[in-house]
């Protein structure tokens, strides 16, 4: 399983490099996979609203007025069906995408498992949603998958008499069967909504929308479709004749050929079977756990940083219980903690200049403390020598940094990049123990713990507490967003910044007049 | 140079998908039963007698019973298996012997077959024993049918009306 999901990761990483060429990073589609499963999900409701106005229930009524809406009004209504099915085409591919995607990179076990679990019965409700859909428009295709569908339910021990005899002749269907679909066909979306907000009830910062400038893409894309090759029906239903050949929808639709040649026994076995591994994955084997965050009340003044920063939710702010004049204090759930550290590297008390008193922040990581990485800085920041010496803190899910240490360049490793409080840039340059800093970890928008990387960022440019303070070099500090496998281009980066730090270094030592330089690298991104 | 090359990046991924839905929500094409066939579909839910016929109950045993329950007749629940057979020129496609349903085995005995056939002219024979005899059937049919490429034959029972129905 483990080979296997490191192939997976680097097939994803590979194509996620290409598209961070074709889109940059702030709108590469492969980040917003599950956003676009949202995006796609409102177009299928807003279309499938105004198509609703027009369609009719009854055997002849409803074709027709599919038909109508086809080709009478193809300059809206045709536009809206096309919508309506290559949206919710668009759709299965994205959340198949997102879950092979968050089960490739480990984001489904320990606290994730929520989320998971929570995805599994949305896959039923999109299947089911889709088929009833196409139910609805009474032509060949459904009077197929009508019969299919019902000859499938009739092999589970459930219906007295096969349901399937509803469509054995023409005589045996009613109108009133279409009300029930139509009803069928608002209330599985309408509980698929319900599912996908409780699918995010433990995610903070939940993004449910693309980048602007790629929902615009994506929903033009939708649109070109729809006008140049429209959604239409096949001949309307006759139970008389066989439906055959159809013109399958494989996104929704490929169960029943796949039950006609291995049996509906091995389709049911296969979905209740999947169903249930995908349920226990989690669990296969359950995720070793680090340590949670913990809370110093003696350092804690309630701030509410970390609560704020939690990617997890796993932060809450409670009435304070040692007395103290604060009003708050933060509390972890041991359950939710990923372990990330994102909430240390929040945390204004995380400073490193402290030497009087332990470096105890109100919040902490068990292993590795804060401490510890303040010590692991000055370790290896002892073994530097020589010109253009660099301190490279990295991130335990990124580019593995620890190969890359020599007597120039110092090593940290994190268990996320958000656990480097700003200060700690500011301890190594004041105090000279390095004379760059170089900050890598996981491409942007591809964080291991969704939000280490952004608000990395935005500390640094000053616009999210604890900001880096001015007094900080920025020509001295540069970060490299990267995957494990674009190692090359980071220690080729690493030369460039350390070359660069080593002209600074002359310039600051020959000529102290000078106040500024021209010589800087700011920040780096590759794609392998 | 570097923006239009990636515009014509976005183009292509944007083009490649939208190639991807248009091509596979409608193909390729899915033939159920082969080019040139018909399809008989046999249906239906028919009780077969029950396996004891029904006794008067004597006074004593009624008094027995609770008074909302003290019906007059005792018939067992159980039915008899329903045996069907059909035959497409002289030769046996299906035969079966139906269970009934429900859990104390009182209710119809169902069934639902398709039989994809090649078009054409068929002598249809079929069968269907729902009583105690131990040979031969209590309904039969034998007719010639004429099935063009496409069509779907339903073949019904009910044994209040004229036995098997053909629509």
């Amino acid at each position: 399983m483990g080979s296997f999901k490191a192939v997976l990761r680097q097939c994803l990483m590979w194509v996620e490099g290409w598209f961070d060429v074709a889109f940059g990073p702030k709108w590469n589609p492969v980040y917003y996979l599950g956003s676009l499963g949202y995006f796609y999900f409102w177009v299928v409701a807003i279309s499938g609203l105004y198509l609703y106005i027009f369609i009719d229930s009854g055997i002849p009524a409803a074709y027709l007025s599919v038909e109508y809406l086809t080709h009478d009004q193809w300059w809206l209504g045709g536009i809206m069906r096309s919508l309506h099915r290559y949206a919710s085409d668009a759709m299965v591919v994205m959340v198949a995408l997102h879950v092979i995607r968050e089960f490739a990179f480990d984001r489904y076990r320990g606290s994730r498992w929520f989320s998971w679990v929570t995805g599994v019965p949305m896959l039923w409700l999109i299947v089911i949603a889709g088929i009833t859909g196409y139910w609805l428009v009474w032509d060949t295709l459904a009077q197929y998958v009508a019969v299919a569908s019902t000859e499938l339910l009739d092999w589970l021990p459930v219906f007295g008499e096969p349901v399937a005899r509803n469509f054995l002749a023409p005589s045996h269907l009613d109108g009133r069967f279409f009300t029930l679909l139509i009803f069928l066909h608002i209330a599985v979306p309408l509980v698929l909504l319900f599912i996908m907000w409780v699918h995010l009830q433990r995610v903070g910062h939940a993004r449910t929308n693309p980048a602007r400038g790629l929902a615009i893409g994506t929903f033009a894309m939708l649109l070109v479709l729809s006008i140049a090759a429209p959604a239409t029906s096949h001949d309307m239903a006759d139970l008389s004749q066989v439906p055959s050949p159809v013109n399958l929808d494989w996104f929704f639709l490929w169960m029943y050929p796949a039950a006609d040649k291995a049996g509906p026994a091995v389709i049911w076995t296969g979905a209740f079977v999947g169903t249930f591994v995908l349920i226990i994955m989690p669990w296969l084997p359950p995720l070793r756990k680090r340590l949670p965050a913990i809370v110093n009340l003696d350092n804690c003044n309630g701030c509410s940083r970390c609560a704020a920063d939690c990617p997890f939710n796993a932060i809450s702010m409670t009435p304070r219980s040692d007395g103290t004049a604060f009003e708050f204090e933060a509390t972890v759930d041991n359950d939710l903690c990923t372990s990330c550290g994102i909430c240390v590297g929040s945390c204004p008390t995380a400073t490193p200049f402290r030497r009087a008193s332990d470096l105890v922040p109100g919040i902490d990581l068990q292993d590795p403390t804060l401490a510890d990485v303040r010590h692991q800085i000055d370790k290896q920041a002892s073994k530097l020598d020589g010109e253009g010496r660099v301190m490279v803190f990295g991130c335990d899910h990124a580019l593995q940094v620890k190969k890359f240490g020599n007597d120039r360049t110092g090593v940290v490793s994190l268990p996320c990049t958000g656990m480097l409080p700003p200060s700690f840039i500011d301890y190594v340059l004041s105090r000279r123990l390095a004379s760059g800093v170089v900050i890598t970890g996981c491409r942007r928008g591809h964080c291991h713990f969704r939000l280490g990387h952004a608000w990395t960022e935005d500390r640094i440019a000053g616009i999210r507490d604890p900001r880096l303070r001015n007094r900080v070099p920025r020509e001295r500090l540069t970060r490299f967003w990267a995957s494990p496998t674009d190692g090359k281009a980071f220690a080729q980066h690493v030369s460039r910044f350390q070359a660069t730090v080593s002209t600074l270094d002359t310039i600051e030592h020959c000529s102290r007049d000078v106040p500024e330089t021209t010589a800087t690298i700011s920040e780096g991104e590759v794609v392998s | 140079m570097k923006q239009t090359l990636r515009l014509f990046g976005q183009l292509i991924i944007y083009s490649g998908f939208a190639a991807m839905l248009w091509y596979f929500s409608a193909s390729p094409a899915y033939e159920r039963v082969p080019p040139g066939s018909a399809l008989i579909k046999l249906s239906f839910a028919h009780g077969a007698d029950r396996t004891a016929d029904c006794r008067e109950r004597t006074y004593e045993e009624l008094m027995e019973l609770a008074p909302n329950m003290r019906a007059p007749m005792d018939c067992p629940r159980l039915r008899r298996d329903v045996a069907i057979r059909m035959k497409l020129d002289n030769e046996v496609v299906y035969d079966d012997l139906l269970a009934p349903t429900g859990i104390h085995g009182d209710g119809p005995s169902i069934t639902y077959r398709r039989f994809p056939v090649p078009a054409g002219t068929f002598l249809l024979e079929l069968g269907l024993r729902d009583s105690g005899r131990q040979e031969g059937y209590d309904y039969v049919s034998r007719k010639h049918i004429s099935l063009k490429p496409g069509q779907s034959l339903a073949i019904d029972f009910h044994a209040g009306g004229t036995g098997f129905i053909f629509e």
